[in-house]
C-alpha cells in the first residue's frame, strides 16, 4: 500500500482535468478566464501553458453560446469540459442545458447523446454575496436527462471528472468553493470512483445525517461534537443528486431510525425536500422521530460575515437538529 | 470544390421537383392535420421553399444542418427520406423520432440533420459546436444553420456570431428572413431591418439574397460554403422570403393584408420557375406533369407507410432518457 498524499480539493480538481486533456485528444476545457487567469477559482492554473489554447479555451462572457457550443461539439464528437464560473452565472445558460442537452437524447429517439461535462462552482461561505453564493444543483437535479454530481471530498474531486467524462449523458459537477482550499488525504492506490453510489463516510447508530458537497465537513464536525455527548451519528454523502442513490439512504436510515438532512439549498422545494419525500413514501415505518431538515434560510446569501453565517447551514445548528430528535445518553 | 452553378436541365428540374416535394408533402400534412391525424403544432414553410432547396444544392452529404421549428421543407431538402418523417408527424414509432419529437423536431443522425428546435435561436450555438467539432475531426465540413429573423433578436444570435466569428468556424447562418416573427412584423421587433448588416458587427461577410428564387439562393450558398471550406470561417446569408399562409394552425392572421400574401404569391418560388423553366425551354409540360406524379406516387407511399405505422410502446417511454452508451457519428472520429 502507498503512502496516502495529503492535497487540497483545488489541485484534486486540477489533476483530474489535467488527466482528462492528456488521456484524450477529444476533451478541451472552455469558460471565461479558465486559460490565461488560470480560473476564476485557480483550478485551470497552468493547463493553458500544458495543453494549448485549442484545449484550454477561453471564452467571452457569452454562457448560453459557449455552453451550446459544448453540447454542439459534443453531438458531433468532441468530449468537452465546459466551466461555468459560478452556478448563478449558468442559469443564462439554463436554456441550453435543459432545452438541448437534457432533452435531444430522448426526443430524437435516442439518435444522439450528449457526452458533456459542465463544471460550476456552488455555495456560500466566502462573503461574495447573493449573485455569487447560491446552491442550485437541486434545481438541476429536477431535470431527467441530466447527471449531477457534488463532490465533498477530495478523492471524489479528483476522481469524479473521468467517470463523468466517460459517461455518455450530460454531467453536471458542483463544485463547492469553501472546500477548494480545503485538504483531504488522497490513496494513491484509488484509481476511480463510482458516479452512482452515495457513501457512508462515518458509521453511527443514533442518527443519519444525509448531506453532500460542504455539507460533509459540517456533519462530519456534528458528529464529532455529538460523539463527545454519547450520540452516535452517521453521515452519509449523497456525491451524486441525480439519479438519487436512495437505496443507501435507506439502509442507514433503518439502521439508525433517525434523520437529519443537510441541504445548503434554500428549504422549500429543495433536493433536501426530495430526499424527506421519499423516506416518507419508503420508510415511513422505520422512522422513530419525524424528519428533520437543516438548510439555507430563505434569503438571498447576504455579504456580512455574521448575516451570512446566520443564512448557511452551521454545525451548531445540525447538532441542535440531532438533539431534538435523539433522546440525551448520559 | 465548386462554387458555381451547372445549371444545366437535369439540375433545374431538380431543383423544382425538391421545392415541389416540399409544397405537396405539406399540403398532405394540413389536411391529416384536419383529420386530426397529425396534432399539435404545424408550421409550414409555404413559400419559403427555395431557401431550403437553393442551400442544399450547394452542400454535400458530409455536411452537417441544424434548422428550426418549421424545418418539414429542410429535412426533405437535405435528404431525410419522407417515410420517417411522415411517419413521425403521425407519431409513429417508424418515425424519425420514435414518434417523441413531432413536427417541430425532426432528426436524421445518418443525414446529418440536427433538427428540429423550437426554442428560437437554440440552434445557433449548437451548430456552431458542430462545426467547431467538425473543425477539429472532420475540415473542410460546413454546418448550415437555418433560424427566422425573429431569431435575430435572441442573445444567442449575437452571442453565436461573435463566437462563430472569433474562432472561424465553419458555419453557413442562413436567416429566413419572412418578415413576420409569428405576428411581430420586422420593423416593430428590430432597429436594423437589414438583417444581413448585423453581420459587419462581427466583421462576418454577409449577403442578401432573394429567398424566392431557388437559383439565386444557390448560387449564393455556393459562394457563402467556398469561402467557408477554404478555412475562412463563417458566412450569412439572409434570405428575403415570405410564408404564404398562417403561422401555425392556430393563425387568424390580423397583422397583415390579403393584398401583401397576394402580391407574394405573384412571385411564388415553384411557379415562377416552371413558367420560367417553360417559356425558355427547359422542361416540356409532360416532363413537368412526369415530376408532379412522381411527387404524388411519393406522398401517396409515404403516408401509407405512415398510417399503417404502430405506436411506440408505453413501456418505451423512459428509453432514451439517458443513454448506456455514446452515438458515434459516421466518419472522423477522433482516434483517442
Amino acid at each position: 500500500m502507498s503512502a496516502m498524499l495529503r492535497m487540497t480539493y483545488r489541485e484534486a480538481c486540477r489533476q483530474a482535468i489535467r488527466d482528462a486533456l492528456a488521456t484524450d485528444p477529444r476533451t478541451f476545457i472552455m469558460g471565461e478566464d479558465v486559460g490565461h487567469y488560470g480560473g476564476c477559482y485557480a483550478v485551470t492554473k497552468g493547463l493553458l501553458e500544458e495543453f494549448g489554447p485549442e484545449r484550454v479555451i477561453d471564452t467571452p462572457l457569452a454562457e448560453n453560446g459557449f455552453t451550446g457550443i459544448g453540447i454542439g461539439a459534443a453531438l458531433a464528437g468532441l468530449r468537452p469540459i465546459v466551466e461555468i464560473m459560478t452556478c448563478n452565472f449558468s442559469l443564462l445558460a439554463l436554456d441550453q442545458i435543459l432545452n438541448n442537452a437534457a432533452t435531444l437524447p430522448h426526443m430524437t429517439g435516442g439518435q444522439f447523446s450528449v457526452p458533456l461535462v459542465i463544471r460550476m462552482a456552488t455555495g456560500g461561505g466566502r462573503q461574495l454575496a447573493a449573485q455569487h453564493s447560491h446552491s442550485l444543483e437541486g434545481w438541476y437535479a429536477h431535470i431527467p436527462g441530466l447527471k449531477v454530481l457534488a463532490p465533498g471530498t477530495v478523492e471524489d474531486a479528483r476522481h469524479m471528472l473521468s467517470a463523468a467524462l466517460a459517461d455518455p449523458n450530460p454531467v453536471l459537477l458542483f463544485e463547492h468553493i469553501v472546500l477548494y482550499n480545503a485538504e483531504g488525504e488522497l490513496d494513491p492506490d484509488v484509481k476511480a470512483v463510482d458516479i452512482e453510489r452515495a457513501r457512508v463516510r462515518r458509521k453511527g447508530r443514533d442518527v443519519s445525517l444525509v448531506t453532500y458537497g460542504n455539507g460533509l465537513p459540517k456533519c462530519l464536525a456534528a458528529a464529532d461534537e455529538l460523539a463527545r455527548e454519547g450520540i452516535e451519528a452517521e453521515v452519509v454523502d449523497l456525491r451524486v443528486l441525480r439519479p438519487l442513490d436512495m437505496g443507501t439512504v435507506l439502509a442507514s436510515v433503518s439502521r439508525t431510525r433517525r434523520v437529519v438532512l443537510v441541504d445548503e439549498g434554500w428549504k422549500s422545494g429543495s433536493l433536501s425536500a426530495e430526499v424527506a419525500a421519499r423516506l416518507a413514501e419508503d420508510a415511513l415505518y422505520e422512522l422513530d422521530a419525524p424528519v428533520r431538515r437543516v438548510c439555507s434560510r430563505e434569503v438571498p446569501v447576504p455579504y456580512a460575515q455574521h448575516l451570512e453565517e446566520a443564512a448557511l447551514p452551521s454545525v451548531d445548528g445540525i447538532v441542535t437538529a440531532v438533539r431534538s430528535i435523539v433522546p440525551p445518553r448520559s | 470544390m465548386n462554387d458555381k452553378i451547372h445549371l444545366d436541365k437535369a439540375h433545374l428540374h431538380h431543383l423544382w421537383r425538391q421545392m415541389l416535394r416540399i409544397r405537396r408533402f405539406e399540403a398532405k400534412c394540413v389536411e391529416l392535420y384536419q383529420a386530426q391525424k397529425i396534432r399539435g403544432f404545424l408550421h409550414l414553410y409555404d413559400g419559403e421553399e427555395a431557401v431550403a432547396v437553393g442551400v442544399a444544392a450547394a452542400l454535400e452529404p458530409r455536411d452537417a444542418v441544424v434548422a428550426t421549428y418549421r424545418e418539414h421543407g429542410q429535412a426533405l431538402a437535405h435528404g431525410v427520406p419522407m417515410r420517417p418523417l411522415m411517419a413521425e408527424m403521425l407519431g409513429k414509432r417508424e418515425g424519425c423520432c420514435l414518434g417523441r419529437g413531432g413536427s417541430m423536431h425532426l432528426f436524421s443522425r445518418e443525414h446529418r440533420f440536427y433538427g428540429g428546435n423550437a426554442i428560437v435561436g437554440g440552434g445557433l450555438p449548437l451548430a456552431a459546436g458542430i462545426a467547431m467539432a467538425d473543425q477539429r475531426l472532420r475540415p473542410g465540413t460546413a454546418t448550415a444553420c437555418f433560424f427566422g429573423e425573429g431569431a435575430v433578436a435572441e442573445g444567442a444570435f449575437h452571442e453565436t456570431l461573435n463566437l462563430a466569428q472569433l474562432w472561424k468556424l465553419p458555419v453557413l447562418f442562413v436567416c429566413e428572413n419572412n418578415l413576420y416573427a409569428m405576428g411581430v412584423p420586422l420593423a416593430q421587433s428590430d432597429a436594423e431591418t437589414d438583417i444581413w448588416r448585423k453581420a459587419a458587427a462581427y466583421r462576418m461577410p454577409a449577403e442578401q439574397v432573394d429567398g424566392m428564387d431557388p437559383v439565386q439562393m444557390e448560387a449564393a450558398a455556393r459562394r457563402a460554403v467556398a469561402h467557408i471550406r477554404q478555412g475562412q470561417g463563417p458566412f450569412l446569408l439572409e434570405a428575403r422570403t415570405y410564408r404564404f399562409r398562417a403561422h401555425s394552425m392556430f393563425d387568424t392572421q390580423a397583422y397583415r393584408s390579403r393584398d401583401e400574401i397576394e402580391n407574394w404569391r405573384q412571385i411564388d418560388p415553384i411557379e415562377r420557375l416552371r413558367r420560367w423553366m417553360l417559356e425558355s425551354h427547359q422542361i416540356t409540360e409532360t416532363q413537368l406533369q412526369n415530376i408532379e406524379a412522381g411527387v404524388s406516387s411519393e406522398i401517396d407511399d409515404a403516408v401509407r407507410f405512415a398510417e399503417a405505422g404502430s405506436p411506440e410502446p408505453v413501456e418505451n417511454l423512459g428509453r432514451f432518457v439517458l443513454m448506456d452508451s455514446v452515438v458515434q457519428e459516421q466518419g472522423g472520429e477522433a482516434q483517442a
